[in-house]
């Protein structure tokens, strides 16, 4: 198994906060890994420090065996230009989408392609259709993102970060601002994506995505790993006190089976 | 006492060479002014704590203090401390367009502000670089977000030009003064004076009006 993503001993620190403290993650190619996690565990922080949307305080982070940043005096430096390169390899996805309003779906899809990767104008076209066909949205290609739903606007974000041709998709609680009703559109196109053999880490609350869809489930507590295994283990029998009134909390006022 | 435009109307060539000057000043203060704002606001907003200062420093100087007093200052005073020659015309270029372009600095500012903190994540999120995202992503919406504040700033601009007739420039005003003089019509020329400003900034401000309405009707579809 090929590792595409790996920290080591990952630290970030808001001035006095300290909300990662030293996070040791390895993600192997083709994997699916679920971060859960009450808000405040760091796990959107350890998410944005992957693609470095966040500097992270200390710790390295290795995307596909390389490190990130040179280090020199003892002191890590990021190259703005590396990072940009690494962000077309490592894409993200939101919780508010973040779409571009003034562009169609069609543009809000080949924008990166056309001034980050330089295709050509036909090639970023023809690419964003297959993206767009993808999660089921071709014939939206000409609207604008104020004429859908949200459970579509979420959908062409993950065809604009697919169109990149990233290596890891990062998903950061991408269906937490949506209607109920629309977020099955949204989980199904990742489950597929999953199946596809896409590599993926996601941030989520919904625990039956990460039962049914995850290889890995990690649960982050305080900035730190507190619990970790694979779906069924953890979410059916998990070991600490705090998962357990996690997964509690969550199922409090569940359907009867 | 009785009307008679007969002066006015007879020179009516003058106030219209006035005119035209009064509008080179203005649109090349315009077209200094705005790129030179959008420098100002980019560097009031970089991360580089001095430069943002020094930027910070230049607006609201150039905000606060009289335009009249800076229009004094490049003709008289700038000239002999760095030792060059200035034109009147010279002297009013240099002052409106810096200004201006301290109050365009404003806008695009409070225009690139106004844009969700999200689109920024967005383009970054996709490899675009700071210049790109700002290019590209940022700027496009907030303009059009500014163009009801820039309309209304130029129109300001062009009444301030006035103001080069205190130096002998010859717009609009200083012709209207001459001529006031040389025909002892003062009344009549200043109101002739006055209906041209008038004509000229109501279809301005028409014609904003009109792009503003446009503008409300394209829709600004929003990002959520």
């Amino acid at each position: 198994m090929i590792e595409l993503v790996r920290t080591e001993n990952l630290h970030k620190r808001f001035g006095e906060l300290e909300v990662l403290k030293g996070i040791d993650l390895s993600v192997s190619e083709g994997e699916t890994v679920v971060l859960l996690g009450s808000s405040g565990s760091g796990k959107s922080t350890l998410l944005r420090c992957i693609n470095f949307m966040e500097t992270p305080s200390s710790g390295r982070v290795f995307i596909r065996g390389e490190a990130v940043g040179t280090e020199r005096a003892g002191k890590l430096t990021y190259n703005q230009a590396d990072l940009c390169q690494l962000r077309t390899k490592v894409g993200m996805v939101f919780q508010h989408f973040n779409l571009f309003p003034h562009m169609t779906v069609l543009q809000n899809v080949m924008e990166g392609q056309l001034t980050v990767l330089k295709r050509s104008r036909k090639e970023a076209g023809e690419k964003s259709l297959a993206q767009l066909d993808r999660v089921g949205l071709a014939d939206k290609a000409g609207e604008y993102p104020s004429r859908l739903s949200g459970g579509q606007k979420q959908r062409v974000a993950i065809a604009r970060a697919l169109a990149m041709d990233p290596r890891v998709m990062l998903f950061d609680e991408v269906t937490s601002a949506l209607d109920p009703e629309l977020v099955g559109e949204v989980l199904k196109t990742m489950r597929q994506l999953a199946l596809e053999g896409m590599t993926m880490i996601c941030v989520t609350h919904e625990l039956g995505f990460a039962y049914h869809v995850a290889n890995r489930v990690l649960f982050l507590n305080d900035g730190a790993i507190h619990e970790e295994g694979n779906p069924q283990q953890v979410l059916r029998n998990p070991q600490t006190q705090r998962m357990r009134e996690f997964l509690e909390g969550h199922s409090l006022f569940k359907l009867p089976d | 006492m009785e009307w008679d435009f007969t002066a006015a109307f007879s020179n009516i060539d003058l106030l219209l060479l006035g005119l035209l000057n009064t509008l080179k000043v203005t649109g090349l203060a315009l077209c200094l002014g705005i790129p030179l704002g959008l420098v100002l606001a980019l560097t009031r907003l970089t991360h580089l704590r001095p430069l943002s200062l020094l930027a910070a420093f230049i607006i609201e100087f150039f905000r606060t203090t009289p335009p009249l007093v800076q229009l004094f200052w490049f003709f008289f005073a700038f000239p002999i401390l760095f030792d060059i020659n200035m034109t009147a015309f010279t002297a009013a270029i240099v002052t409106f367009s810096i200004q201006s372009s301290a109050f365009f600095a404003e806008i695009f500012r409070s225009g690139i502000q106004s844009i969700d903190h999200g689109q920024w994540e967005g383009a970054k999120a996709i490899g675009m670089t700071r210049q790109q995202s700002l290019k590209r992503v940022i700027l496009p919406q907030a303009v059009k977000r500014m163009i009801p504040a820039f309309m209304e700033r130029s129109i300001e601009l062009l009444k301030t030009t006035t103001l080069v007739s205190t130096i002998a420039y010859t717009d609009l005003m200083y012709q209207a003064n001459d001529l006031a003089q040389k025909t002892f019509r003062p009344l009549e020329v200043y109101s002739v004076v006055a209906l041209i400003y008038f004509m000229l900034i109501f279809s301005v401000s028409q014609l904003s009006i009109l792009i503003e309405r446009r503008l409300a009707r394209s829709g600004e579809g929003t990002v959520h």
